[in-house]
């Protein structure tokens, strides 16, 4: 008697079919919003992208003009916030890997710093606006660029640790070996060993801040003018493009597509660049 | 060169530690008569390594005092709410800034709500795009499937909120709006949640737009926790004749449990503090509906409105106080999805 009872074999292979199909189709799905947010970003923003959008300051309602002082004081904000978080981040960072394996301090400043990299952005607004803009009375640019760097030092300290806890100890043992001191064995040989990682993180951050607008709507503010004076309110093309896509202005919309367009080309044009800076290291090796 | 070896032998291996000293006054002996510039060397050597030691702890510690700072400071900016108001400004529903009487209720209710709707959704869709990463796909298929995935969550939620806002909420209420109050709207008790005007925007739409934005996060690490289970373990399975969904509803998910629930947690911690996008679609309203359809308000986007623009010490202070407390409701489901990871890793570490 070879016959099997294959009723329940066959159930159970078309629930497997089943189950593996709605798998796929999750990802049809995650790939179907991902492409219709490009599209509507593509087809609404680059007929309105021109060359007066990057020489134009920002048009009263009605006007023409473009969004220069915008994405000038964006780049301004996030290279000062970039060059006050990445030092901070990358010593944090180096404390953790290089004498995090003892003591409380290590472990309490990982946890806490994992936390902080998901922590709501638009808190640290609400702190930076306590300590900077409510102290001196007065919006600007310098509060907007705190804000951000509160952002960039979380990311900066997770990636630094996780890059250099991948060079190998035969290489600091070698380089002690040869009579150096653990700083000169850190500064010389591990941070040399971990560059591109640490590089990666630190792009990844640019790209997090370059789009974030929560922590800047109240300690940047805006600015309708063209500004380079980072103790005044600054714009940024975040809180322009949020300012002027809830506006009932026909213009002001078309700008904030363009706006948006720029915004999200720069911040996953970093994110591409920050990946295969770190692969092409990791093939390397 | 005679006595260091000597002492090497007298020290015997049993300690490394005294034969070093030993080895240390002879050098220092040596050192004064013979190479005496070689000791400021060696001591600067030293005193570099502490202060750079020192240096960097400095950073490290300043992260711990980041998180005092913003606790202390918001609850410093939150005092005079609490003395207006105290306890009872979590759950009174008034808000209204020219009688100055303010309370947290409706922003917490619709912060809960919209991230238990992204969650509801997020989670099937998160699991089943990691089960098609590290299960399903073909090896050339994994690395872009998971960089497009990644990409999601680079997108600024500044975009989400005008896609939402201008093609998504048009959409939603044409299409799928009326037919959730045709099907939904019937159901017993339930169905009260599912009942009204489709106007596109509200907390189910912010809901729906929070899920995509936390996709990215709760998938890469439902990924991340797939792939450590041990493949001897899969194998095994398989080689009893189990398919591949029984592999992973068995096998890999009872081993990974706490990793995932600790990706859902990260997810939710995101979804709670999500601002900009949820601020374009949520429709500011300081009242409580029944109806998902309605619109509401979230802490996150009540402050992104209303900070900038608030006069009056109780006005800001009563919103730095939402601050707060969004500060730590987050601040605990980060832990706990942290503390839950930090555990996987551990038994990860016992069995490895």
């Amino acid at each position: 008697m070879m016959e099997f009872n294959n009723t329940r074999y066959k159930k159970r292979k078309l629930f497997n079919q089943v189950a593996m199909s709605l798998s796929m189709a999750t990802v049809v799905i995650a790939l179907f919003f991902l492409s219709w947010i490009l599209f509507t970003l593509f087809s609404n923003g680059f007929e309105y992208l021109s060359t007066a959008v990057f020489t134009e300051s920002t048009p009263p309602p009605g006007g023409t003009g473009g969004l220069s002082n915008a994405i000038f004081g964006s780049l301004l904000m996030v290279l000062f916030a970039t060059l006050i978080g990445t030092p901070i981040g990358i010593l944090a960072g180096t404390y953790l890997a290089e004498y995090g394996k003892s003591g409380w301090l290590a472990p309490t400043t990982r946890f806490i710093n994992d936390i902080l990299l998901s922590a709501p952005s638009i808190v640290i607004g609400l702190f930076v606006y306590e300590i900077a803009v409510h102290q001196f009375g007065h919006f600007s640019g310098w509060a907007g660029s705190i804000a951000l760097s509160l952002i960039v030092i979380p990311v900066v300290v997770r990636t630094t640790e996780n890059m250099m806890l991948l060079v190998p100890n035969a290489l600091r043992e070698a380089a002690a070996a040869l009579g150096a001191p653990y700083w000169k064995v850190t500064t010389i040989v591990v941070y040399r060993s971990a560059k591109a990682g640490i590089l990666t993180g630190l792009l990844l951050a640019i790209a997090r801040i370059s789009g974030e607008t929560a922590p800047l709507l109240f300690t940047a503010l805006n600015n309708q003018f063209w500004n380079t004076d980072m103790a005044k309110p600054m714009a940024s093309l975040a809180v322009v493009i949020y300012q002027f896509a809830l506006s009932p202005y026909d213009d002001w919309q078309q700008l904030a597509w363009a706006g948006a367009l720029i915004i999200t080309l720069f911040v996953l044009g970093l994110n591409i660049l920050a990946r295969t800076v770190f692969r092409q290291e990791q093939v390397q090796r | 060169m005679s006595s260091y070896h000597s002492n090497m032998a007298n020290a015997g291996g049993a300690s490394a530690l005294p034969a070093h000293s030993s080895l240390d006054t002879q050098t220092n002996t040596k050192g004064s008569t013979l190479s005496s510039p070689q000791k400021p060397n060696q001591n600067m050597g030293a005193l570099l390594d502490k202060l750079f030691k020192g240096t960097t702890m400095f950073f490290a510690s300043l992260v711990l005092i980041l998180l005092v700072g913003i606790i202390i400071t918001l609850f410093i900016g939150s005092l005079p709410t609490f003395k207006a108001f105290g306890l009872p400004f979590f759950t009174s529903a008034e808000w209204n800034p020219v009688t100055e009487e303010f309370g947290a209720l409706v922003p917490i209710y619709g912060t809960i709500v919209t991230s238990i709707i992204a969650m509801c959704i997020a989670v099937p869709l998160s699991f089943g795009i990691a089960l098609f990463i590290t299960e399903i796909a073909p090896v050339w298929l994994k690395r872009p499937i998971g960089v497009a995935v990644e990409l999601l969550a680079g997108i600024p939620s500044i975009i989400y909120g005008m896609w939402g806002l201008f093609v998504f909420a048009p959409i939603f209420a044409e299409h799928v709006q009326p037919w959730i109050n045709d099907n939904l709207g019937e159901l017993p008790f339930l169905g009260l949640l599912f009942q009204g005007p489709p106007m596109g925007i509200g907390m189910l739409t912010a809901g729906f737009i929070l899920a995509i934005m936390v996709i990215p996060f709760t998938a890469s690490v439902m990924r991340d926790v797939f792939q450590v289970v041990p493949p001897m373990l899969k194998e095994s399975a398989y080689s009893l004749g189990s398919t591949k969904w029984e592999v992973v509803w068995n096998v890999v998910l009872p081993y990974t449990k706490t990793g995932v629930i600790g990706g859902i947690m990260l997810g939710l911690g995101r979804a709670l503090g999500e601002t900009m996008a949820v601020t374009f679609v949520i429709g500011n309203s300081h009242e409580i509906f029944a109806s998902l359809m309605m619109p509401g308000n979230t802490i996150s986007s009540a402050i992104a409105n209303e900070f900038a623009e608030s006069v009056g010490e109780l006005y800001t202070s009563s919103l730095t106080a939402l601050g707060l407390t969004l500060f730590i409701i987050t601040f605990i489901v980060l832990a706990l999805s942290k503390l839950l990871l930090l555990r996987l890793a551990k038994q990860e570490g016992k069995q490895s």
